[in-house]
């Protein structure tokens, strides 16, 4: 269900030069304030003084050249501000793999890692995630070496139609490093975020204690 | 997607100074229901303003209290907020999938619009979303809606299980607007919608949640979080419940019992923590707290159900702070 992203903004893209930034703010680079005291505000300082700096900056409401870290790759790309980092991974880097669902963060089979977290590519701007490394389905195997999860998925037949399925893994792989794959009922609390209207739960819930060397139930 | 402009900033008087006088520009940080409003058109920015890069991280416990910055990261692993102020920890774990989990800030949570269907779907009447257009709920499916606090134009609920874990807290949220900084007690946060439901809180265009403040209390570390939804998870509210006690010598000296699900704003059961004050923790003190809690509601056609699902989840959530 692609929305106005493939009509209205291609053709904005074709009206549009290689590059329509409009730095309008003061445009020098700014560091964020690090005065405070006590541990937290120390680790909050450590991490200003090594977070890259912030620019003031605004883009305008129309086609703008962005690269955008994807599966170890730097990829170049027009979007327009709002355009989701969802629409900006299928529509204009061909990335299919993942999934529009809902389009409201309710479902899940948009979800990919950003800075290995799993987000809802549907609920976040390709231009908030310019110095971001994102991972998709499409990044996930090594080669031909399936990862971990997409194996379990197989083995343990873990989906029907399919749809969900990519949603599914990357949700799988991030819970797995997050360590909260201890038991079934652990799995299906930390997975809530993905659902499958075919219903294949018991299996999905299987492959993901698989892939994370739990067993199988 | 209506079109927008985008602009980043780096300090809280940046900010307010590009939102507060553009009534067209909003804030975005998590963005998780930022986009689904511009989206959908129940907001109609023209622009987003990205508060990511502001200072406003930290979490610091203190013996005063604790301390959370709007744009706090995953506040419920902080370890003294898990020991200390367990209501807190488990409303933000059962507040979202773990994917909106990683990306909502505190800030934009506490300002999440209400769940109501008749506000989500612009096809319908919603005197919150367009004023004097009326309240497709009072007579629609108004299973999910208030049985506290409505009003003749509106019977919405807040949905955010964070903000009522915060009120029983007595907590604060700090703001900064273009006529200076200020405090407001989270309860206070979002308005009742009498005749103007599309007031929604007493924030200014512009003014920005830059924190916020918990009090220590005697009553933090004894607490818990109930929530009651359709499905096991993910899912939003039919009620919840956060209490926190202070029980001395086995008599309840203090007490807060905040209610989610059932009115527009995180609803203090007053009644409720008068009951119990001065009783010893027990079924009997626990069932009166629950009939206390839930006087003075006015269900309607398809919540009647709420009623005695308040009483007995007030019961059941202050079983879980008994010795």
């Amino acid at each position: 269900m692609p929305d106005d992203v493939g009509s209205r903004e291609s053709a904005g893209r074709a009206a549009g030069g290689p590059s329509r930034r409009q730095v309008l703010g003061r445009g020098a680079l700014l560091g964020a304030a690090t005065v405070g005291a006590g541990v937290a505000a120390q680790a909050e300082a450590a991490r200003a003084a090594t977070a890259p700096p912030v620019r003031e900056e605004t883009l305008a409401a129309e086609p703008v050249e962005i690269s955008l870290r994807v599966n170890g790759r730097e990829r170049t790309l027009s979007v327009e501000p709002r355009t989701t980092l969802l629409d900006a991974l299928r529509e204009r880097l061909g990335l299919t793999g993942t999934k529009k669902g809902c389009d409201q963060g309710a479902c899940g089979a948009c979800t990919v890692l950003v800075d290995g977290r799993r987000v809802n590519s549907c609920l976040t701007l390709a231009v908030m995630r310019r110095d971001a490394e994102i991972t998709t389905i499409e990044g996930l195997a090594k080669g031909d070496e399936l990862h971990p999860v997409q194996r379990a998925f197989l083995e343990c037949d873990a989906f029907q139609c399919g749809y969900c399925t990519s949603g599914q893994i990357m949700s799988a792989a991030a819970l797995i490093e997050e360590g909260h794959a201890g038991s079934p009922g652990e799995v299906r609390e930390w997975m809530s975020g993905n659902i499958c209207r075919c219903g294949a739960y018991p299996n999905i819930v299987a492959a993901v204690r698989q892939a994370a060397g739990g067993g199988a139930r | 997607m209506r079109p927008f402009s985008y602009t980043t900033v780096s300090s809280v008087r940046s900010a307010v100074l590009q939102v507060s006088p553009d009534p067209k520009a909003q804030y975005v940080a998590g963005a998780t229901e930022v986009l689904n409003l511009v989206r959908e058109g129940q907001i109609a920015a023209d622009r987003l303003v990205d508060i990511r890069a502001l200072p406003l991280t930290s979490i610091r416990a203190g013996a005063d209290g604790l301390h959370i910055g709007a744009l706090a990261r995953h506040v419920e692993n902080h370890p003294v907020v898990r020991r200390d102020y367990p209501v807190l920890a488990q409303a933000l774990l059962a507040g979202a999938s773990p994917q909106v989990r990683n990306m909502f800030t505190p800030g934009g949570n506490l300002l999440q619009r209400t769940r109501c269907s008749y506000y989500r779907d612009v096809s319908f009447a919603c005197n919150r979303r367009e004023p004097g257009s009326g309240c497709g709920a009072l007579e629609g499916n108004n299973r999910y809606n208030a049985i506290f606090g409505g009003s003749d134009h509106c019977i919405a609920v807040h949905p955010s299980d964070l903000a009522v874990a915060l009120t029983a807290l007595d907590a604060v949220a700090r703001t900064q607007g273009p006529a200076g900084a200020r405090a407001i007690p989270i309860e206070e946060l979002h308005r009742l919608p009498g005749e103007e439901p599309h007031r929604e809180t007493v924030l200014e265009h512009g003014e920005l949640i830059t924190g916020i403040d918990v009090p220590a209390s005697r009553f933090a570390a004894r607490s818990h979080y109930l929530k009651i939804r359709d499905r096991a998870s993910f899912a939003f509210a039919l009620v919840s419940v956060a209490v926190a006690v202070d029980v001395r010598r086995g008599v309840v000296r203090d007490c807060r019992i905040a209610l989610g699900g059932v009115a527009p704003r995180p609803w203090r059961a007053r009644a409720a923590e008068a009951a119990l004050t001065g009783k010893p923790l027990n079924e009997a003190s626990r069932r009166a707290a629950g009939k206390a809690a839930a006087s003075g509601a006015v269900p309607r056609r398809h919540n009647r159900f709420k009623v005695a699902m308040v009483e007995r989840a007030v019961a059941r959530a202050l079983s879980e702070v008994e010795d």
